[in-house]
């Protein structure tokens, strides 16, 4: 077993051999540029380009034409949030909904739009980070033009009624947009069951490389995005620049084989997820953030953020320092300021700190969740012992009824 | 974050972590920072006739560098007259443990807790001795 054990596939994922093998093909023998027209280096590389565009849109029941190369996700949810509302502007609708425990990306093109003079509509969603779909509906105006709601929340592993969501938005006509980074390829899409108008889809958190991703974008009816890059007019137009192939190919291939594994990866996923769940969560006081584990229709299984009630969490991680998790607290991100997400939720103060997220994915193996259970739970009373929270919940003290001299 | 070793020798063997009843005359209790901000100190000493600190104790929450900071702070003061253990400052403790810049609150508070632990000492024996 190769310790650090990986645990945080939701940040990003190994990349799978089979990938590897038909990217390192792809890079020696398809260099040619997949726009030149000129020659057969540029029609063989386009086809391959063409080739993979058609493995992501039968993953989601798109068609092939309908899928655009781009770096990756925060790209593409900058192109959909930006490009669709600056190219609606001029029909008067000025107006967008998301959620408040969206990833950056959005919250800060949403953000960026207001400063221009859009009218943004964050919405609270409830303790387990589910939206609600009352409030959305009563949140569209006339001039709504999109609604961007992600699928899947990579903090807390909710999964949003996308379905509920494109039913809504086509009622009242309005394009929805989801950023499904984390869903595409784990659970499954369909773009025309679901009504989705838009979809932010990464490479990298399935297996496939780094620095691609895609977007869809429906043509009937037809989406009209403004587009941000100005260029040659590579891939339609929404997205100038060369489209490198081997990404391309290796982002393909990676969802080729999500969609013929989705099934078994779920169910591995789910059988760790839950025995890591159940076997930590017997110590006491460590809770779950986000939807009940069992609930398959609101949870991925393989996202397991606790809080260990009375340890930060850096004081976890540098003690658990043989799995390679992440947390949302203080000390660890960036930022001193404990997550955004979290707080979203409602979880109290000195609950957020203590926050871990353990990822599970394709690569996981049993023996290495039993290896972490094992760890996590060697480390919890070691640390409560050291915790002056976890002895005044000992004592019955009510954190908040101290006065606390806040810096 | 790559800590030092200093560092991480006091993250993974504490020194004198614990607690004092916090009721007995010779102990004065520090608690300072705040959950919300993911930090929380209770730095305790213990202090005899002469005003040296015999023994003193410490629990954090908080990250790697908040309880090494507490840890080398007890350590700091065991021994030291209550007058020079209030002039502990936080940039000695930053030295010492080598902390990384975003991680300088945590040796603030360490200093914080000794004052605050030294003022709590010194308003229970004026106490006592106006009563």
């Amino acid at each position: 077993m190769k310790l650090p054990i990986y645990l945080d596939y939701q940040s990003t994922t190994p990349i799978d051999q089979k990938v590897i093998e038909v990217m390192t093909q792809s890079m020696t023998d398809d260099y040619g540029n997949p726009h030149s027209r000129t020659h057969s280096y540029g029609w063989i590389a386009e086809e391959k380009v063409e080739i993979a565009r058609k493995q992501i849109a039968d993953l989601i029941n798109a068609d092939a034409k309908e899928i655009f190369f781009t770096s990756g996700a925060t790209e593409s949810n900058n192109i959909a949030i930006k490009g669709v509302a600056n190219f609606y502007k001029k029909t008067g609708k000025n107006h967008i909904i998301t959620l408040t425990t969206e990833h950056k990306c959005v919250i800060n093109s949403a953000r960026e739009l207001e400063q221009e003079g859009f009218e943004v509509t964050f919405l609270n969603v409830d303790h387990q980070g589910i939206i609600d779909l009352n409030q959305l509906e009563n949140s569209i105006t006339k001039n709504t033009c999109l609604i961007s709601i992600m699928t899947l929340n990579n903090e807390i592993g909710a999964i949003q009624p996308i379905a509920e969501i494109g039913k809504i938005c086509r009622k009242h006509n309005v394009f929805f947009h989801t950023d499904a980074a984390q869903a595409f390829g784990k659970i499954p899409l369909n773009v025309n069951s679901m009504n989705i108008d838009l979809m932010s889809i990464s490479g990298h958190k399935i297996y496939g490389p780094k620095g691609v991703g895609a977007i869809y974008i429906r043509r009937k009816p037809r989406v009209r995005i403004k587009s941000i890059f100005s260029g040659g007019g590579q891939e339609r137009g929404i997205r100038s620049g060369t489209v490198p192939t081997f990404l391309a190919v290796g982002l393909g291939k990676a969802a080729e084989i999500a969609k013929t594994e989705m099934d078994q990866d779920y169910k591995h996923v789910q059988k760790l997820g839950i025995k890591f769940y159940e076997a930590v969560c017997q110590e006491g006081h460590i809770y779950l953030n986000g939807p009940d584990i069992y609930d398959k229709n609101k949870r991925y299984p393989g996202n397991i953020n606790i809080s260990f009630a009375g340890i930060e969490g850096e004081s976890m991680i540098m003690a658990i320092k043989d799995l390679a998790v992440s947390s949302g607290s203080a000390c660890t991100s960036a930022s001193l300021e404990s997550s955004y997400v979290l707080h979203a939720l409602g979880v109290d103060d000195e609950l957020s700190h203590t926050s871990i997220r353990f990822g599970i994915g394709r690569f996981t193996t049993e023996e290495e969740i039993d290896y972490a259970i094992t760890l996590v739970k060697s480390k919890i009373n070691k640390l409560r012992e050291l915790s002056p929270l976890w002895e005044m919940m000992q004592e019955g003290i009510d954190l908040k009824s101290i006065n606390w001299q806040t810096h | 974050m790559a800590y030092s070793k200093k560092l991480l020798d006091h993250y993974e063997n504490p020194k004198n972590v614990g607690s004092f009843s916090k009721d007995e005359e010779n102990i004065g209790t520090g608690l300072v920072g705040a959950p919300a901000c993911g930090d929380v100190m209770k730095l305790q000493i213990k202090v005899n006739d002469d005003g040296v600190i015999q023994d003193a104790k410490f629990k954090t929450f908080g990250c790697g560098s908040a309880i090494a900071s507490s840890s080398l702070a007890t350590e700091w003061i065991k021994g030291q007259k209550i007058e020079d253990a209030a002039s502990i400052t936080n940039k000695e403790i930053a030295e010492e443990l080598s902390l990384p810049p975003v991680k300088i609150h945590c040796s603030l508070l360490a200093e914080e807790a000794i004052k605050s632990a030294i003022a709590d000492y010194k308003s229970k024996k004026d106490n006592k001795n106006d009563q």
